[in-house]
């Protein structure tokens, strides 16, 4: 589970110079991008539209009013808001989005993993508010080992949202009233959506055990 | 609740280790025909009502997501067909926008045009087999096989324009994969002329029918409070009287040049469900109406490359589905492959109230609840 090094850069703000595909992963070959990976900085004319733009709005400063430094980073990409917030006080944080600023509907709620990160998952949140129109999207930086909030009494929809996550990526989630895997069986060994997990890779004793076949593939 | 030995069904906050004398446990699918797939229902029952549910689902789990970050951007998009298998347009459109959302592409008008008239087509068919397997499993034989025959009309006209009649793969990412074919404009006219004399038949057979009526009215009441809290959208939610439908909230395609109408309900049951997606294939019907009559001329494709390399960053893109909002959250990293592709599925979200609206009423309407979901097993699992 260690940080096994993946073809593609991890990081896009900060494109550093040791992104480059030391192991390749084992199956599905990805010809096309391995140029752009060379290249500590690649597409240079790309880049400038696409950085996330700084976003400083009225919603934006009650947020950092209320939170401080909780709000790690409020940015623009797309033209859709993204509040980056420390994950000890998400719960706090989605409870004030919605009591205070009326998003009262959780979208989706989803990971995304970056292995060489310290934190490795990304925790990612969309939200949307039925009176403003309007759609917000919290991420969190969440550890391997951390345990981030539930969010699920604050919306009951994140139940099964979160045991989805938690069945693909391994994120724990503190306080969920029935935190267990929800697609897979619940004897299955790993999460498959890491990006350590080989697409090809499946629990071979399970489905051996289980299914009575060598091999699910 | 305490030191609970081996429980072979788990109802959250409920202890099922003790049954009472009249408290029996049922296991629905994931071979019953009701269940409209592979969907397993366990069911704590008292007597014949139920007092609990669980849904166990996954039996359809393909890995979507995984596949996605292994393919590039138009090598997946046949593979979001095979989601919502009954709406596989639907499913393309989502995604083909939300991929040209991420790489700022600008689709011209005769696509979009023509996307929304292929996407409301397959609306009417989606709700059309709703409405024929939803009757069946309630009890009404016949409206399925007048269903069916509206939808063969549709599915021909799918076949005609890209060969397929189920999994389309019907656009491309930046416009159109075909040019529509000679006669295309003829022939959803006459799809559309009398298609609304048709739903007055289905109509006739149903909404006053004193059967249908007794098996959905009261039947699986979601409030609307409960319904937000859910994460309910679609349909459900918007006969929980929510009007709330993405073709307005946020227009794509080419929805916000005509007129149509959000229909929403009152109570929140299953016969207000039944009238909301009854008066949306009317509306949908009325948009293809207007849209067949204008499709603008010029290119079917917009300015895109052989090679797609988003630039870093990330985008959500959702639409209205016949199922609720289907929503795409594509991370790019600058390669040619998605560093991360999300699917926010409907059919999932929404059978989470499928707990909150069985309780309290009897084995017989689970079959109908499960019905007015509208669910299909392909996007629940992915």
């Amino acid at each position: 589970m260690a940080d096994e090094p993946t073809p593609k850069q991890p990081e896009q703000r900060q494109p550093t110079p040791e992104g480059q595909p030391g192991a390749h992963e084992t199956s599905a070959p990805k010809p096309a991008e391995k140029p752009a990976a060379e290249k500590p900085a690649p597409p240079k004319k790309d880049a400038p539209a696409a950085w996330p733009k700084p976003l400083d709005n009225e919603m934006v400063r009650r947020f950092r009013r209320r939170f401080g430094d909780a709000i790690l980073e409020a940015v623009e990409d797309r033209k859709q808001a993204i509040l980056v917030v420390a994950v000890d006080r998400l719960r706090e944080i989605a409870e004030y989005a919605r009591e205070e600023e009326q998003f009262d509907m959780l979208t989706d709620l989803t990971a995304v993993d970056w292995p060489k990160r310290e934190k490795r998952f990304d925790l990612v949140v969309n939200l949307y508010s039925f009176p403003r129109n309007e759609r917000l999207r919290l991420k969190a930086a969440v550890g391997e080992q951390d345990r981030p909030p539930s969010l699920t009494p604050v919306w009951a929809a994140a139940n099964w949202l979160e045991r989805e996550c938690f069945d693909m990526f391994g994120i724990r989630f503190e306080g969920h009233p029935d935190l267990r895997r929800i697609l897979l069986p619940e004897e299955w060994v790993g999460h498959p959506l890491r990006k350590d997990y080989d697409i090809l890779q499946q629990d071979t004793a399970w489905v051996r055990e289980n299914l009575g076949i060598e091999s699910g593939q | 609740m305490a030191e609970t030995p081996t429980r072979h069904v788990h109802f959250p906050g409920m202890d099922t280790t003790v049954l009472g004398a009249d408290e029996i446990i049922i296991n629905m699918g994931p071979q019953h025909p009701s269940t409209h797939g592979v969907l397993r229902v366990k069911l704590h029952l008292d007597g014949e009502k139920v007092i609990g549910s669980e849904c166990i689902i996954g039996y359809l789990h393909r890995g979507v997501e995984k596949i996605a970050e292994h393919r590039s951007y138009q090598q997946f998009a046949p593979y979001v067909d095979r989601m919502d298998y009954v709406a596989a347009v639907s499913n393309g459109l989502g995604y083909c926008e939300a991929v040209e959302k991420l790489l700022e592409v600008e689709v011209p008008p005769r696509a979009k045009v023509v996307r929304t008239i292929l996407t409301e087509l397959q609306r009417i068919a989606s709700h059309l087999l709703w409405l024929g397997t939803h009757a069946l499993d309630i009890g009404a034989l016949t409206p399925i096989f007048y269903c069916f025959r509206e939808r063969e009309e549709i599915l021909k006209i799918f076949e005609k324009y890209c060969g397929a009649r189920l999994t389309t793969h019907a656009f491309r990412i930046g416009g159109l994969q075909y040019e529509v074919y000679d006669g295309f404009e003829e022939d959803v006219k006459r799809f559309l002329a009398d298609f609304d004399r048709k739903i007055d038949e289905y109509e006739a057979l149903l909404t006053t029918n004193r059967i249908w009526v007794e098996r959905t009215k009261g039947i699986g009441v979601l409030s609307a409070q409960d319904a937000i809290a859910l994460g309910v959208t679609g349909p459900v939610l918007r006969a929980s009287g929510v009007k709330w439908d993405i073709r307005k909230a946020f227009p794509y395609a080419a929805y916000d040049r005509y007129d149509f109408e959000i229909p929403v309900g009152s109570h929140g049951d299953t016969y207000d469900r039944y009238l909301v997606r009854m008066e949306e294939m009317r509306q949908s019907r009325r948009i293809c109406l207007q849209a067949i009559e204008d499709i603008p001329s010029g290119p079917i494709l917009g300015k895109v490359g052989k090679v797609m390399k988003p630039a870093p960053g990330e985008v959500y893109h959702s639409i209205e589905a016949p199922k609720g909002e289907l929503g795409y959250y594509i991370v790019s990293d600058g390669t040619t492959q998605p560093y991360r592709v999300r699917i926010r599925p409907p059919s999932f979200i929404n059978l989470q109230a499928f707990d909150t609206m069985v309780r309290g009423h009897l084995v017989a309407d689970v079959v109908a609840i499960i019905g007015t979901i509208d669910i299909v097993l392909g996007e629940v699992d992915r």
